[in-house]
């Protein structure tokens, strides 16, 4: 029941999606256009969505700490561009039979596979041995392998090293948004699920949801590898759409904005982390929107202060909501609420 | 049924438990007393192998159970609730109850389960779908066994059911005890509450800085004028 009601509003997404990738192209859709600046921030809301909600379910649903989203981010990214720039043209040679877009659609896939694989096993590795002990050594080891693996590609040369890395651009906003759509469902079914509520229990008391026989470990790895994958897509995303890697583009401060992205929307809400990734992603550009004011003399340029009057923002709904916009409620719920008040309570359900 | 010969636990360097014997018989409610900081937490999370012994071991109906890991405890039998409760704060009465049935798959007889623990404690009845965390102390104690009980256990563990609650609430506790036994489960029952524990039990043991220095019939021990003076206050 809950995989058909998604399946239905995921259809009802990609027309909207693919309605939005038309209207980006060069003759738009029926006329109607999308700038290229438009089309950028509706891709990085796509690929923080991503982010976001893998992450949730690794901070916000179990209640570990990962620190170091960026970094798997960072290994799907070049794993999938090392595989593209080396294979991709011969991939899509062999496939021209089947037509250009087709061709292409399955190097981005086989790219996407490789990509989530990739961060899987790094999510594995860096995951069993921290997660196996109580206590924040998660947030420690994940910080941590984060700059390594930083450091360790700006070295290899074969990806670019600190010169950067040309990628060839498969993805474009409708695979983009897709996967964002892919992830959100993906994870809100998880979380629904019998698992989820192991990982919810275990959020809420560890010592408790292993005496109720949930495997505790094995729960908390397998969902660290699942958002570790899924930061992976989103690396392999961001790859062949920006069709140019730094590392610059994964340090820490990467991972810390995926963080504020689930504090600010609300830590273990699906809805509070997709909420979370579109304010970070906007309210930087439409402080930008900002008058300039004359006092006197003096000409106050408050778009030149926007990232500071982020930070104020940020630190204003930490002191005003600490537990986020939704909390670990869902904006769903609030419907919810109207309809039940209508209701008698009690009897059967 | 549940048997530990000779049990020493330490954390670290420091010593909690010397030279521990004790025995649970099928079908008993057996209570083991002690001050604050005796070693009575200690014992419970060595029996659910939350902690392992250094020396001795810990068997259940004939299998050694120190070295299995603590979440395949429940479904050989042994469910425990913890000292502070540990309800799920965040999820409903209802959703910490399904939780304590995790292990299980038949869900109509789970639903039955349900609605026995709401005929106990009818006040989760009512709190149903309210969050656990919003719960009184009381409320959340009567969550907790209920839940625990959710797994049918043949063996229930209870880690001071009765601290910090109220006179009334404790004496239901109490009566939910022998409701629980007069259904066929097994209890261990750790308390400070010496006097209640020593009514609603078969045996007892006295737990003092990790050693048992007395043990036998509850009704005897109550009436021992040692054990009056110690716990019983008087
Ligand atoms: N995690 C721990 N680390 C070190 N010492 C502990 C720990 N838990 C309990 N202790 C010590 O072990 C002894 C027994 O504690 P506990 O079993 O909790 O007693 P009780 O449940 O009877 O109050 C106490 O001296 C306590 O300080
Ligand atoms: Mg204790």
């Amino acid at each position: 029941m809950n995989w058909v009601k998604s399946i239905i509003v995921g259809i009802i997404a990609i027309a909207i999606l693919y309605v939005l990738n038309a209207a980006m192209s060069a003759t738009g859709f029926f006329g109607i256009g999308i700038d290229d600046y438009q089309s950028r921030l509706l891709v990085f809301i796509a690929i923080n969505v991503i982010l976001a909600t893998s992450l949730n379910l690794i901070n916000g649903f179990t209640g570990q700490f990962s620190i170091g989203h960026a970094g798997f981010m960072a290994v799907g990214a070049y794993a999938s561009a090392y595989f593209t720039v080396t294979h991709g043209k011969a991939i899509e040679t062999s496939l021209s039979g089947l037509g250009e877009t087709v061709a292409s659609s399955i190097v981005l896939l086989l790219a996407i596979g490789i990509g989530a694989l990739v961060a899987a096993i790094a999510g594995l590795i860096v995951g069993i041995p921290s997660l196996r002990l109580k206590g924040d050594y998660l947030a420690i080891v994940t910080l941590g392998f984060a700059e390594i693996i930083r450091i360790v590609i700006l070295n290899i040369d074969a990806v670019g090293g600190a010169t950067g890395y040309q990628v060839p651009g498969y993805a474009n906003f409708l695979w983009i948004g897709i996967f964002a759509i892919i992830t959100v469902v993906v994870i809100h079914n998880i979380v629904k699920s019998d698992a989820g509520r192991a990982l919810i229990s275990i959020r809420e008391d560890e010592l408790a949801a292993e005496a109720m026989g949930v495997n505790v470990t094995r729960y908390k790895v397998t969902s660290f590898v699942i958002g570790s994958a899924f930061a992976g897509v989103s690396g392999v995303l961001f790859a062949h759409y920006n069709k140019f890697l730094s590392t610059n583009d994964f340090q820490f401060i990467k991972s810390f904005e995926i963080i504020i992205m689930i504090v600010i929307g609300g830590m273990g809400s699906m809805t509070g982390a997709i909420l979370g990734a579109i304010i970070v992603t906007l309210l930087p550009e439409i402080l930008r929107l900002l008058p300039a004011i004359q006092i006197g003399e003096t000409t106050f340029q408050f778009a030149d202060l926007r990232l500071v009057i982020f930070a104020l923002i940020l630190i204003l709904t930490m002191i005003l909501r600490p537990q986020g916009i939704l909390g670990t409620t869902e904006f769903t719920d609030f419907f919810k609420r109207f309809r039940r008040a209508d209701k008698p309570t009690g009897g059967l359900e | 049924m549940l048997t530990l010969e000779n049990v020493s636990v330490s954390y670290g360097a420091i010593e909690a438990l010397t030279d521990i014997n004790l025995q649970v018989n099928q079908g008993e409610v057996v209570t083991l007393i002690g001050a604050n900081g005796a070693g009575k937490t200690t014992t419970l999370r060595t029996i659910t192998s939350l902690l392992s012994p250094r020396e001795g071991r810990v068997m259940f109906e004939g299998k050694e159970i120190s070295s299995i890991a603590a979440h395949k405890l429940l479904p050989m039998g042994i469910a425990m609730s913890p000292e502070g409760r540990g309800v799920f704060a965040n999820l409903s009465v209802r959703e910490n109850l399904e939780m304590g049935a995790y292990i299980r798959k038949d869900k109509k007889e789970i639903a039955d389960d349900m609605e026995k623990g709401f005929l106990m404690f009818p006040r989760l009845k009512e709190r149903e779908q309210q969050k656990a965390g919003t719960l009184s102390g009381g409320e959340q104690q009567m969550l907790a066994m209920v839940r625990a009980l959710m797994s049918r256990p043949r063996l229930l563990l209870l880690d001071e059911p009765s601290l910090g609650l109220a006179p009334l609430v404790v004496h239901r506790i109490f009566e939910a005890i022998d409701e629980i036994r007069a259904g066929g489960t097994t209890i261990l029952l750790v308390e400070q509450n010496a006097n209640a524990a020593l009514h609603h039990s078969d045996r007892a043991y006295v737990l003092e800085t990790g050693r048992i220095v007395m043990e036998g019939d509850s009704k005897q021990l109550a009436a021992d004028p040692r054990v009056k003076e110690a716990y019983l206050g008087e």
